[in-house]
């Protein structure tokens, strides 16, 4: 997580890069392309996110001025990148909504109710009817449950999975998720919760297809 | 829905999992769920799955920019430097 400290310096290498310096330009792609990428797949898929990114670069690089180490580089090249990927959506007449109530990404429970027992139960309402387990370790690492867990992310309504693509699989921090997406941190909250439980369920499925005990 | 004794039910609890792992709970819902969870073995499963699942989009991060991505930026940044 970029501190204030790494802000400016990250400020200095944008500044040499707009003079044309290649090398201060390819540092800063090492550092900041992946999480761009993964944000314009999350918003306009796959086939144009590679250009929508490159559009952002060259943005970033036509604007520097605008970024004046105000908060963190990458969340600023992330919101040059949702917006240029809104954008394009719009255009295309997709809809792009990260509004997890008005979006129609309205969740059920997160567990099945049948996987509980019923309020009316005298002894212990509401408690696991047959408790889950965790996965063993080495199951997790099979290359089948990345798949499986890529295949449902993709899957994902657009803001449960640009906020999963940032949260987890990028790994940035609330405030810039939020900053990046303009959604207010409490939506960025559900959002992240249930992408989380359709990628758990998935692979509970997948678990349970494979023959391990939920 | 509560269980006795206001209790957090575990049908509850798996509702504010995201909620406990962002520390985004008030402390007296979060003292209500640590207290679940250190007496419930299923919701302390259900607990390490949800980590688990975030271990596992986790790697899906990928590590390097594809070359030709890396091929392509070069280029358009020469281009963008002669139009400047
Ligand atoms: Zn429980």
């Amino acid at each position: 997580m970029a501190d204030g400290q790494g802000s400016a310096q990250e400020g200095l290498r944008l500044e040499a890069a707009r003079a044309g310096d290649e090398r201060a330009f390819l540092e800063l792609v090492t550092q900041h392309q992946r999480s761009m990428v993964g944000l314009a797949r999350a918003i306009v898929g796959r086939d144009e996110a590679e250009d929508v990114v490159q559009e952002a670069w060259l943005a970033a690089l036509q604007g520097a001025a605008a970024f004046q180490g105000r908060g963190s580089l990458r969340s600023w090249l992330l919101s040059i990148v949702a917006n240029r990927s809104r954008t394009l959506a719009a255009r295309s007449r997709r809809q792009v909504s990260f509004d997890g109530m008005a979006g129609g990404e309205a969740g059920g429970p997160s567990v099945e109710a049948e996987r509980f027992r019923p309020p009316s139960d005298p002894d212990w309402p509401g408690h696991w009817v047959t408790p889950p387990a965790a996965w063993p370790e080495a199951r997790l690492a099979a290359a089948e449950v990345a798949r499986e867990a890529r295949r449902t992310i993709e899957k994902l309504p657009p803001g449960q999975r640009a906020v999963i693509t940032l949260r987890d699989v990028e790994g940035l921090d609330p405030e810039e998720t939020c900053r990046a997406l303009q959604i207010s941190e409490a939506n960025q909250r559900v959002l992240l919760h249930r992408a989380r439980v359709a990628v758990r369920r998935a692979l509970e499925a997948h678990m349970l297809s494979a023959g391990v005990g939920a | 829905m509560s269980g006795k004794h206001g209790e957090l039910t575990c049908q509850e609890l798996v509702e504010l999992v995201t909620d406990y792992l962002e520390l985004r709970l008030p402390a007296p819902e979060r003292a209500r769920f640590d207290e679940h969870v250190t007496t419930c073995r299923g919701c302390q499963a259900h607990l390490e799955q949800m980590r688990q699942t975030l271990r596992v989009a986790g790697a899906l991060r990928e590590e390097a920019v594809a070359p030709a991505a890396r091929e392509a930026l070069l280029a358009a940044f020469r281009g963008w430097k002669r139009g400047v």
